[in-house]
């Protein structure tokens, strides 16, 4: 038992981690090197809208770097730092493996039967659990982001991953009304409480920008966990044959 | 124990079903211990790769807490 999830848990992981930071280089890396340019100030966006300091003598040069800027295409870039990404990826895809096959594990233990599409759906939830619903909170942030207290937001976050994990298991598995009730409320609450957010916006870079990379996370994650719950999905499946 | 007596029809069918029931706890106890194992390592793998705000940590491990959602900075 604890072999067939150690191994299942980390061969997906990784294997889904390859994946996700596959497809990190081709859509986010770029966004992130962009971002932490407008966060250096290397290139600046004109602060009409967002009424923070006016840069508007440098509007027009700064404008034209940046799109050019993004039209270059990927850059040979800081190979030791992308190494740091690949393994860090894989590590974490790793930790989110081992959550996943225990959950599998104590869904056996219940009497429920994992197959591959109940783990591919399993795999949507993690994604639900871990990204979308936090995100819904706090956006995927681009790097040079003023944010509210980092401790504060780790606490609602785990909250978040918590209660929205049980929330999910409860509709999943739960029997008669006040399961489900309970499952929406659990789903409900971290949204209702709200995110710790400060009262003004602080943004150096265009919100074209933060917003592209917050899709692109988001759609790398989905992409990358339904991956991660197929290959466990698989593993769990062949181990029990 | 109790399914095991009530069960029980003589001396060496008493002792099988125990032992059955015992095995079969025994297996549970166990099947639950490691699966808080494994994702306790998996939850702490998540926090010293995600939360963890060590500075070299957090430098590694930069880009992918900006792409996976993680609150970084």
């Amino acid at each position: 038992m604890l072999q067939r999830m150690l191994a299942g848990g980390l061969i997906a992981g990784f294997a889904a981690g390859l994946l996700g930071v596959l497809l990190h280089f081709a859509f986010v890396q770029q966004k992130i090197l962009l971002g932490e340019e407008y966060e250096t100030g290397a290139v600046v966006h004109f602060a009409g809208a967002s009424g923070a300091e006016a840069h508007d003598a440098s509007h027009e040069a700064s404008h034209d770097t940046a799109h050019e800027h993004e039209h270059e295409g990927s850059q040979p870039g800081d190979a030791a730092r992308n190494a740091l990404t690949v393994l860090f990826t894989g590590l974490i895809y790793a930790g989110y493996g081992l959550v996943l096959v225990a959950g599998f594990a104590l869904a056996e233990h219940f009497g429920q039967k994992i197959t591959p599409p109940v783990a591919l759906l399993w795999g949507i939830a993690g994604f639900v659990t871990f990204q979308l619903a936090p995100a819904m909170g706090l956006a995927p942030e681009l790097p040079g982001t003023i944010a509210a207290d980092l401790g504060l937001r780790q606490v609602w976050w785990l909250a978040t991953v918590l209660a929205t994990a049980a929330g999910l298991a409860l509709l999943a598995y739960g029997r008669g009304v006040w399961a489900w009730v309970a499952a929406g409320a659990l789903l409900a609450a971290p949204h209702g409480v709200g995110a710790p957010h400060l009262d003004e916006f602080f943004g150096s870079a265009p919100p074209e920008l933060a917003a592209e990379f917050a899709a692109r996370v988001l759609g790398v994650g989905l992409a990358t966990w339904a991956a991660l719950g197929w290959l466990a999905g698989r593993f769990w499946t062949r181990e029990a044959g | 124990m109790r399914e095991g007596n009530a069960n029980a029809v003589g001396c060496d069918g008493k002792e099988n079903i125990m032992n059955a029931v015992n095995h079969s706890a025994a297996k549970s106890q166990s099947g639950l211990l490691s699966i808080l194992f494994v994702a306790l390592i998996g939850a702490t793998v998540l926090f010293v790769a995600g939360h963890a705000q060590s500075s070299t940590l957090h430098d590694a491990a930069h880009d992918m807490r900006h792409a996976t959602g993680f609150p970084c900075h």
